[in-house]
């Protein structure tokens, strides 16, 4: 059900490369699951709401007060490359979203 | 053949809160970059996100002023997309359950009156900065990040570019009154997307849509549809087909440029947010809201109009920045007649801000100083001629306009105990002149006018001076 | 209780002032020294401990607990200068900047954080093999999984090294871990301890709890990590309780449920039969168990799959080489930079999973994945709600089988999956659960699950306080006789 060129098109969409080899690796494996998960078709949801949280609250929000201790020096400690107090990626070539 | 142009536009705004919309750090410009952000606006492992009341209720509050729906139920959505300026690769936003629904702008072209509807407002997140350099790299600046924003996306009711800009205009009129952005399109706080469409006239289907990017002024937004919509028209008619793409508009050349091809929808993988709770919206917040509401720009130019006898253009003109209409009522609060107030500030105000790119809060001017000088004219206390130099002192410097004329000695004589005697004693000087007036030689009473100017120094009131000299007259 | 590798007996000679918080520290790095190298259940040790305990004797303020008591904290919970990597080669020396809420309150505590403990890459599996950087050996049985992903935590309170330690648990990651090294692992309600600080796997299911050598011990560390999180809008503001407050009351009356689905089709009938003897033991403790059905409990591991990996696809796209972790070498674009940083620097469940949230939530499957499993979501949250108007408490096996081989499952992804079976409901309903040991089967350990109502932590307390009086399982704890 799941084919070759759709894993391919969802490892592009994460930001993931995989050799051939792996591609059918995954393939294979990803259609195991899919198929463990259509035993979920069986169950009738009609007019069942979906959880996406387990714990009902609402309205947790809080005040527009600005505040930031932190310092600069700390965010960049794991920065891989940086300019000052800019971060640096090579270049961007391909056009994305923006 | 003929076509039919559909235009919708997607504006985003940032709202005017004091920290970001998940994060609390503050909501600044100019300062050097990364300085204004934590491990939340940096997406470090394990951070979370929290709801900015604030900036909530300045969607609604926008949402109200655009008569929009508000939705009671809602919850936050995950947008997924990777880019260095998007720390998280996803974006928080309202996908599912917008902030509101079915708005509309009315709007004005050729004289007539056309409704567009606003098919939703949300409330989401500004991404960062990138910076692209030469040296192979680029450079990310994520200060903005966070920064709260609202998307306000018309419905395709738009049908040319002159009704996109006036669209353009009054949203950001509205908004602009609401209080919760400055929408300025030089500063990036409101930004504008557009889509555009050309169909034969009466055709059951809309045409493929190009979408315009990075546009900086409302001017540009209306000649780059321009162009685009001849641009269609043109592929059309030499049998072409428009492809779904990407442009922008490129100032100099005054075209659009490709940017992109679109290859299908993009696929951000939306998802309910789960690391937020959901808001649920009441009446009673609702009412709070609406309760702090400030009078949109139509209502305070017919009230302009309808109590205040200016004149509807003139209304149009002093409603078209909050600041000035603010500024105005003010001013007419202070006291100033509300006709002088406005001419006042359409013309020397005006002008003297265009010449100096400047704008009201750039200026020392305050409503109750213009309020002031209008009085000292209107009651005879200066004349319009010092007016002028009254007018530049308080716009440069923060001066009591009545204590510096009465400084500088220039206010008008208008006491007539202090005149009278003066033309009293002119008049015994001059019986050739009272003479001359008798037998019907006007001229006459301008040579005793110049005279009594003369003896005052030109200080007295030449309205005053005018009523005794002629009541004087006749009893001689 | 022979046992003095428990909080409370440590807890009472740092009072009585027969040993100190440095003295402490000293052991439990001479019992790491010793084991771990078999074991290999520490990732990273934590260089400031030494200070901590010196500061906690300074102050000798040993009122609260868990003052002097060293703790280890599972790899996946941030610490403030301290490494943190998730097990993963793309977290490899990352140093967080701040720490997990959880962390700072057992710092206040006075509690000595030895150092960071062994998982499944980002918690991603049921074996800790998923480590990127080593295999932690069940307690046991050196042959033998120590479950996961707070494999490194069980294995390490199980073996003796610490008392107590901290795990995380999505789909049964602290329970199974406890069940499979015979120790207790509470998993508190979703919302009863901040989340701040730990990374996250699936955001609505993640929980911060405890794994530890007695019921006492657990409780005592719930009550300092538990509590409202301003940080974590996702926490509860109801009142935290003394979780200790219903430790040492009778059980007589209490009305538990044993859901017949718990001890179907794929569990071990030996394992079974020791489930079926607590039940008696209850009873004779005066609690009635009675049979119940949990219908939809079969769809909870597809209906998890599904929103876990969903929710990590998201939550791990943040990894992408820029701002901090693993970024591959001579890339020149900013495509290299994501793609191989990601590619080399994840493991190959992470992808997996990461492949699985991607397409369930991509274009045109959305409804008939990730909708159609949150449905079926309610469907096993209200199961349980059904049950819980006649019931206090659910009880059932932790794991179909005992730990399995170190090498069987994890080829097979499928079969390693369906090892959650029993733990992995709760987290889609977000009740409180604990693992507990009860009996062993061929040697090895055998888990007992008890499910409580939200945020009813305290009953699963008692009864399992209840159980663990009744027997005397703590004492033939691998590390326990010293």
């Amino acid at each position: 059900m799941i084919t070759k060129e759709s894993v391919a098109h969802v490892a592009e969409l994460s930001r993931l490369s995989f050799s051939d080899a792996e591609l059918t690796q995954y393939t294979a494996q990803l259609g195991e699951i899919l198929n463990m998960v259509e035993q979920l078709e069986e169950v009738d949801t009609t007019g069942v709401p979906a959880t996406t949280q387990s714990i009902h609250l609402h309205n947790v929000m809080r005040e527009d007060v600005p505040h930031n201790d932190t310092k600069v020096e700390d965010l960049f400690k794991n920065v891989p490359t940086a300019k000052g107090t800019l971060i640096q990626v090579p270049a961007i070539i391909d056009k994305e979203e923006d | 053949m003929n076509f039919e142009t559909t235009i919708g536009l997607e504006v985003h705004v940032e709202l005017k809160t004091k920290s970001k919309m998940y994060s609390p750090t503050p909501v600044s410009y100019g300062a050097a970059p990364n300085t204004q952000t934590n491990v939340i606006d940096w997406g470090f492992p394990g951070v979370l996100p929290s709801i900015n009341k604030g900036a909530y209720s300045y969607g609604i509050m926008v949402a109200l002023a655009l008569h929009a729906d508000i939705t009671r139920d809602t919850h936050f959505d995950r947008k997924n997309y990777f880019y260095p300026d998007n720390p998280k690769a996803y974006q928080i936003t309202q996908s599912e359950t917008p902030l509101a629904t079915n708005g509309y702008i009315e709007i004005e072209v050729d004289g007539k009156k056309k409704r567009i509807g606003i098919h939703e407002l949300h409330v989401e997140e500004d991404a960062g900065k990138n910076q692209h350099e030469d040296d192979g790299y680029s450079y990310v600046d994520l200060n903005r990040q966070g920064t709260p924003l609202i998307e306000i996306v018309s419905e395709p009711d738009i049908a040319s570019p002159e009704e996109a800009y006036q669209y353009l205009e009054q949203l950001r009129q509205i908004v602009q009154f609401t209080g919760a952005s400055d929408v300025k399109m030089e500063e990036g706080s409101m930004r504008v997307d557009t889509n555009l469409s050309v169909a034969p006239i009466g055709s059951a289907k809309y045409g493929t849509k190009t979408e315009i990017k990075n546009l900086n002024s409302f001017v540009h937004v209306r000649d780059g549809l321009a162009y685009e919509q001849k641009r269609q028209a043109q592929l059309l008619m030499a049998g072409g087909t428009v492809r779904q793409e990407t442009r922008r508009w490129d100032v100099d050349k005054k075209e659009t440029i490709l940017m992109r091809v679109k290859e299908g929808a993009d696929d951000y993988r939306y998802f309910p947010e789960p690391d937020l709770p959901p808001v649920h919206v009441s009446q009673a917040w609702i009412d709070e809201v609406a309760a702090t509401l400030p009078e949109p720009p139509a209502r305070r130019r017919a009230r302009y109009v309808d109590d205040w006898k200016i004149p509807a253009y003139d209304a149009g003109v002093l409603t078209n920045t909050l600041e000035m209409s603010d500024f105005f009522e003010a001013t007419v609060a202070e006291g100033a007649d509300p006709k002088l107030a406005s001419n006042w500030l359409m013309g020397e105000v005006s002008g003297y801000l265009n010449a100096e790119h400047a704008e009201l809060k750039d200026v020392a001017l305050t409503p109750a100083h213009l309020a002031e000088m209008i009085k000292l004219i209107a009651d005879g206390t200066i004349s319009s001629k010092i007016a002028k130099k009254v007018f530049k002192e308080i716009i440069v410097n923060d001066t009591d306009p009545k204590a510096w004329v009465e400084a500088k000695g220039m206010v008008q004589l208008s006491d007539p105990a202090k005149l009278t005697p003066i033309i009293d004693a002119v008049l015994d000087a001059n019986q050739q002149s009272i003479d001359d007036f008798h037998s019907g030689k006007d001229r006459a009473v301008g040579f005793l006018v110049g005279k009594i100017m003369q003896e005052t120094h030109g200080k007295a009131n030449p309205k005053v001076v005018n009523q005794i000299l002629m009541s004087e007259l006749s009893k001689r | 209780m022979a046992d003095k590798l428990t909080i409370t007996a440590m807890h009472a000679a740092l009072a009585a002032k027969q040993t100190s918080a440095q003295a402490l520290l000293a052991a439990a790095n001479a019992r790491i020294e010793a084991k771990d190298g078999k074991l290999q259940a520490f990732l990273t040790l934590n260089p400031q401990a030494q200070a901590q305990a010196e500061a906690v004797d300074q102050a000798g303020d040993f009122s609260q607990p868990l003052a002097g008591v060293p703790v280890a904290v599972k790899d996946n919970i941030v610490t403030k200068g301290l490494t943190t990597t998730a097990a993963s080669k793309i977290l490899e020396h990352f140093e967080p900047i701040y720490d997990a809420t959880v962390v700072e309150k057992l710092n206040a505590a006075g509690a000595v954080t030895v150092g960071k403990v062994n998982l499944d890459e980002f918690a991603m599996g049921s074996s800790t093999e998923n480590s990127a950087f080593k295999v932690t050996k069940n307690a046991w049985d050196d042959s033998r999984v120590p479950g996961g992903s707070s494999g490194g935590s069980a294995a390490a309170v199980a073996a003796g090294e610490v008392p107590v330690a901290l795990g995380t648990d999505t789909g049964g990651s602290i329970r199974q871990p406890a069940a499979f090294n015979g120790v207790i692992g509470i998993k508190p309600t979703y919302g009863r301890v901040s989340r701040w600080g730990v990374i996250a796997f699936a955001s609505s299911l993640d929980q911060v709890g405890v794994l530890s050598r007695t019921v006492t011990d657990a409780a005592l560390t719930l009550n300092v990590i538990a509590g409202h999180d301003d940080k974590d809008a996702t926490t509860s503001p109801e009142p935290v309780p003394d979780f200790t407050a219903k430790i040492g009351k009778s059980i007589a009356g209490m009305k538990i449920a044993l859901p017949a689905e718990y001890l179907g089709e794929g569990v071990d009938p030996q394992v079974a039969a020791r489930i079926q003897a607590a039940a008696d033991q209850f009873r004779a403790l005066g609690a009635t168990v009675e049979t119940v059905s949990l219908p939809h409990t079969k769809y909870a591991v597809p209906a998890y799959y599904i929103i876990a990996s969903s929710e990590a696809s998201s939550n791990l796209q943040r990894f992408d080489g820029i701002r901090y972790g693993f970024r591959a070498q001579d890339v020149k674009n900013l495509t290299d930079v994501y793609v191989r940083s990601r590619s080399e620097g994840f493991g190959p469940e992470v992808k997996r999973r990461i492949m699985l949230g991607t397409f369930s939530l991509s274009a045109g499957f959305y409804d008939a994945y990730f909708k159609k499993a949150a449905q079926v979501r309610t469907l096993i949250t209200r199961d349980f709600e059904k049950v819980f108007e006649d019931y206090d408490l659910i009880m059932g096996p932790t794991t179909p089988t005992v730990a399995f081989k170190i090498g069987d499952k994890v080829t097979d992804p499928l079969t390693m999956y369906m090892n959650d079976i029993l733990t992995i409901p709760v987290n889609l309903a977000g009740l409180p659960a604990a693992s507990i040991p009860a009996g062993f089967v061929s040697d090895m350990p055998v888990g007992l699950q008890l499910i409580g109502k939200p945020f009813e932590e305290t009953t699963i307390f008692q009864a399992a306080d209840a159980f663990e009086a009744a027997n005397d399982y703590l004492a033939q704890l691998p590390g326990g006789a010293e």
